[in-house]
């Protein structure tokens, strides 16, 4: 990635990769109705992308990530607020990760 | 009226906003260290604005992996989007094709589960739509240079549980998303699937199995429902 150039035309054609993905989809929905099965499938996209992109960090790094994923999520549960939640998030690994590492 | 639901929708992005700054200096912070100046680490930012392209791009850095294979990474991992942006464009019929499709540029994980948890009570304006996404774009790229230039004066993130700040944020947004016991069903299933396929395969197709194993559960309890 030497040179000013090429760096900033590989920036720019990996930013093509990530605006296409922004917009693919909205072209391939866009005016198609969706109800029953699928809309029970669209509103599952949600929650279920959310949960997946964070499941390894959550289940797959030991005890102490998972456990302050589940104090966080009961926080989150009781109408916390945001930033609430998140920072009980990270004040409970950094001391778990004391207690149990 | 447009400037008050675009304040509301920044409203609604405040605390996301938050969370975002020490992120994205923590991602300046690696993109120093491998050789990127700030204002070079900025431009990336701006650009790609995606920050799980971005983490995975700085190890692919240092390898001197061909632009092909970047490419290939970065799409793959932002596939997410495109179910995304699938989602949401059920909420954008007030949109015209344009304005939605230059707005779509601000479409983050954390704007689009804001939009989407609004949806699910009330229209969605271009102006909400707006607010709830794009003020988070110059926090992001201000904060990357920030971290680039003075990042190293941060020491260990993890002490300070930084690089847990990600996680607690969206299991935060996802207990938003709860509506009983269905909805823990659907969680499990993408946890599952996302942890099983995240063991086996490198990459980021866990978030796409997730996402399927969700939807697919989601399917399952939908007929359930209609028989009883």
């Amino acid at each position: 990635m030497n040179g000013d150039m090429s760096f900033y035309l590989t920036v720019l054609v990996l930013g093509l990769a990530t605006y296409g993905s922004r917009t693919l989809g909205y072209w391939l929905l866009r005016g198609v109705a969706v109800e029953g099965r699928m809309k029970a499938a669209m509103d599952a996209v949600p929650p279920a992308i959310l949960t997946a992109v964070i499941a390894p960090a959550v289940f797959l790094q030991g005890l102490p990530e998972m456990l302050a994923g589940a104090v966080t999520l009961a926080v989150a549960l009781m109408r916390a607020p945001l930033l609430v939640s998140i920072a009980t998030g990270m004040a409970s690994v950094v001391l778990l990760r004391h207690l149990l590492g | 009226m447009p400037l008050r639901d675009f304040l509301r929708g920044l409203g609604d992005l405040a605390p996301m906003m938050l969370a975002y700054a020490p992120i994205s200096m923590l991602w300046g912070t690696i993109a120093a260290a491998n050789g990127l100046s700030p204002f070079e680490a900025a431009f990336m930012s701006g650009v790609i604005y995606s920050g799980a392209a971005q983490f995975v791009l700085m190890d692919l850095w240092a390898l001197a992996t061909p632009l092909p294979v970047l490419f290939v990474t970065v799409f793959t991992l932002s596939l997410r989007h495109v179910l995304m942006s699938a989602s949401v464009s059920r909420h954008m019929g007030a949109f015209s094709r344009l304005r939605a499709t230059l707005q779509l540029f601000w479409l983050t994980d954390e704007a689009w589960a804001i939009i989407e948890r609004r949806a699910q009570n009330e229209p969605i304006t271009p102006a909400y739509f707006l607010g709830a996404s794009m003020p988070i774009w110059p926090v992001w790229i201000a904060f990357t240079a920030l971290g680039a230039a003075v990042g190293k004066a941060l020491g260990n993130p993890a002490a300070w549980g930084l690089d847990y700040a990600f996680a607690a944020m969206f299991i935060s947004v996802v207990a938003g998303f709860w509506k009983g016991a269905s909805t823990g069903l659907i969680l499990a299933a993408s946890a599952l699937a996302a942890v099983a396929v995240k063991l086996v395969l490198p990459g980021a197709w866990y978030i796409l199995a997730g996402a399927a194993a969700g939807m697919i559960v989601a399917v399952l309890l939908y007929r359930d429902e209609v028989r009883t």
